[in-house]
């Protein structure tokens, strides 16, 4: 089976994906596809059926009904290894084999993906680990054995790399470079797919991101257009004089158009809550003030707000 | 379509580890040191210490193997696939080119030679105490035992591997690997004569010895009782079967059953 004309450009294409587990339906009716070269996203709390999403992704689970295509290939009933030989695979948790060495570890993955041996070195050498090479991975830290899953998941070049909370247990200079290396990633038109409990870490980095809740597709687009969707307000921090607080409270009743939703009172000053749309309108409300008005920051709602704010926003 | 590449490869990861964790030489170390004792002091019942006969030598060799082999086998094995599931490796291999029988049969493969290994290092040394001693004649008889020692412990190791696919845990696939040497190492022979000494022999005096056939370890006896002649008087319920079952190569083809059939389940029900 060949992909249909709807897929063409879609890295990973899923129609009607479904898996039960007994009487529990862990994935319902999922349409979804990832273009090319996209970096995107997978969020969802626990048990929203994002690692059975990953799974079935991975050709590791076969779905209860619908077909999922990766890299132009159906991951059930196709040609499951042309399909792995198109992706790198990046656990949560990664579990390697203790008595073998870094270089050792690298050696047996570029053997199962018939990848030159001459390879493996410097994939460690892009992940940091040249130095531990010839140490047995029992000795490595939990970020080193991370960084060595990472070097495993990117030998032989993959077209789609899945990234399960690939930062978990990396220092910040190591979380750095790994962004540093998925940002080269996506210059050479790499697909990812990332799933991320660090909502922050995410929302600068991916081009969309999907949220699943209870098994269902219930938000799909990038981070713009999800603060859109959901209209979350946006937040601008004042910081005043304490004599000058109340002036500014004022301001803001006065011009009652600005369409403040909340204000309430901080150390530094006020913090106004407000739809985007009114936030010339908010600002031009305080204008008054003049140099009264110490400083002005507005924050757009992050991730972390669409996600966690309001659960009920993610229910249809 | 398997492609034996990966299934080297495979083989060649797990045969290493069991290398590199000091479980090979560990093992050899068990089955020289006990092989050698019962070498010496096998006939101490009988008051008597010191290397007899070659047949008397290979007969408590023959009790040695039959409760060491399974047993170390079935540790080797039980958590060959359930702990790679439970550590979190299991998807990680999946996700590569690499179908599960490619895997399943990498890692007997390369389980079954750090065993075989393990095992001839150990048997070793009393195969050269038994040519000094006996000749060169020795050794093929010598031989034909640790073969079927070696054929013992895969067939043992392929129920392991069973277990670890079947069992949900390690903890599980434990307690069968357990419970089935219990079964087939000491309550299988009881049962078996139980049935017949109940019935008076009534029923299934002709099947008997086929029955025997069902255990793998009474395979491995038979096949140790029907070479050598002296041999034969001393073991009971092995001697029933002889008459019957004295064609060694029914033998051999049961002992390859034995490793090809669990193998052949555990690749069955090993699916997603």
């Amino acid at each position: 089976m060949r992909a249909d004309a709807s897929m063409l450009g879609a890295a990973i294409s899923l129609r009607g994906v479904s898996k039960r587990f007994g009487a529990v339906l862990a994935v319902d009716d999922v349409d979804l596809d990832i273009r090319r070269g996209e970096v995107f996203g997978l969020i969802g709390h626990n048990g929203a059926g994002k690692s059975t999403l990953f799974r079935m992704m991975l050709g590791l689970l076969p779905p209860s009904a619908g077909t999922l295509h990766v890299a132009g290939v159906p991951v059930s009933g196709g040609d499951a290894r042309a399909v792995r030989r198109a992706i790198g695979y990046l656990p949560e948790n990664v579990a390697l084999w203790d008595n073998l060495t870094g270089l050792e570890t690298l050696h047996f993955f570029a053997r199962l993906k018939a990848v030159p041996a001459g390879e493996c070195a410097p994939a460690l050498a892009k992940v940091g680990l040249e130095a531990a090479a010839r140490r047995p991975v029992r000795e490595y830290s939990k970020g080193m054995r991370q960084r060595l899953g990472f070097a495993q998941a990117l030998l032989g070049r993959p077209q789609v790399l899945f990234l399960d909370e690939p930062t978990t247990g990396l220092d910040p200079q190591a979380i750095r470079a790994f962004w540093d290396t998925l940002s080269t990633l996506r210059d050479q038109g790499v697909t990812m797919v990332l799933s991320s409990h660090i909502l922050a870490e995410l929302q600068h980095r991916v081009d969309r991101l999907a949220v699943l809740v209870a098994g269902r597709l219930q938000a799909l687009g990038s981070v713009e257009q999800l603060r859109e969707e959901r209209g979350l307000p946006l937040t601008v921090s004042l910081r005043l004089a304490e004599g000058d607080v109340r002036a500014a409270e004022q301001a803001l009743t006065a011009a009652d158009a600005c369409g403040a939703v909340a204000v309430e009172r901080t150390a530094e000053g006020l913090r106004v809550r407000c739809p985007h749309s009114t936030k010339v309108a908010v600002l031009q409300a305080l204008a008054p003030l003049g140099s009264r008005l110490l400083d002005v920051q507005i924050a757009e709602p992050s991730l972390e707000d669409l996600f966690f704010g309001s659960p009920e926003r993610w229910t249809r | 379509m398997i492609e034996m590449r990966q299934i080297s490869a495979v083989a060649a990861k797990e045969f290493r580890d069991r290398l590199r964790n000091r479980w090979v030489l560990a093992v050899a170390l068990v089955f020289a040191v006990f092989s050698l004792v019962i070498t010496y002091a096998g006939g101490a019942q009988q008051g008597a210490v010191g290397l007899r006969s070659l047949e008397f030598t290979i007969a408590s060799l023959v009790s040695l193997v039959i409760y060491l082999v399974p047993l170390i086998a079935l540790l080797l094995g039980f958590d060959a696939i359930v702990g790679e599931r439970e550590r979190g490796s299991l998807d990680l291999l999946l996700a590569l080119p690499l179908t599960r029988t490619e895997l399943l049969l990498g890692k007997y493969l390369g389980l079954a030679g750090a065993l075989a290994l393990a095992m001839l290092a150990g048997l070793a040394l009393v195969g050269g105490v038994l040519v000094r001693n006996f000749g060169a004649d020795a050794l093929y008889h010598y031989g034909g035992f640790v073969l079927s020692a070696v054929l013992l412990g895969l067939a043992f190791l392929s129920l392991a591997v069973l277990m670890s696919v079947l069992a949900r845990d390690r903890t599980r696939a434990s307690g069968l690997a357990i419970v089935s040497w219990f079964f087939f190492v000491l309550v299988f022979d009881l049962l078996l004569l139980g049935a017949l000494v109940g019935t008076g022999g009534r029923y299934g005096g002709e099947i008997f010895p086929y029955l025997l056939l069902l255990n793998p370890a009474d395979v491995f006896r038979i096949l140790n009782v029907f070479s050598l002649d002296e041999v034969r008087n001393i073991h009971g319920v092995a001697g029933i079967a002889l008459q019957v079952l004295g064609d060694v190569r029914v033998l051999g083809a049961a002992m390859l059953a034995w490793i090809v059939a669990p193998l052949a389940l555990a690749n069955w029900r090993f699916k997603p």
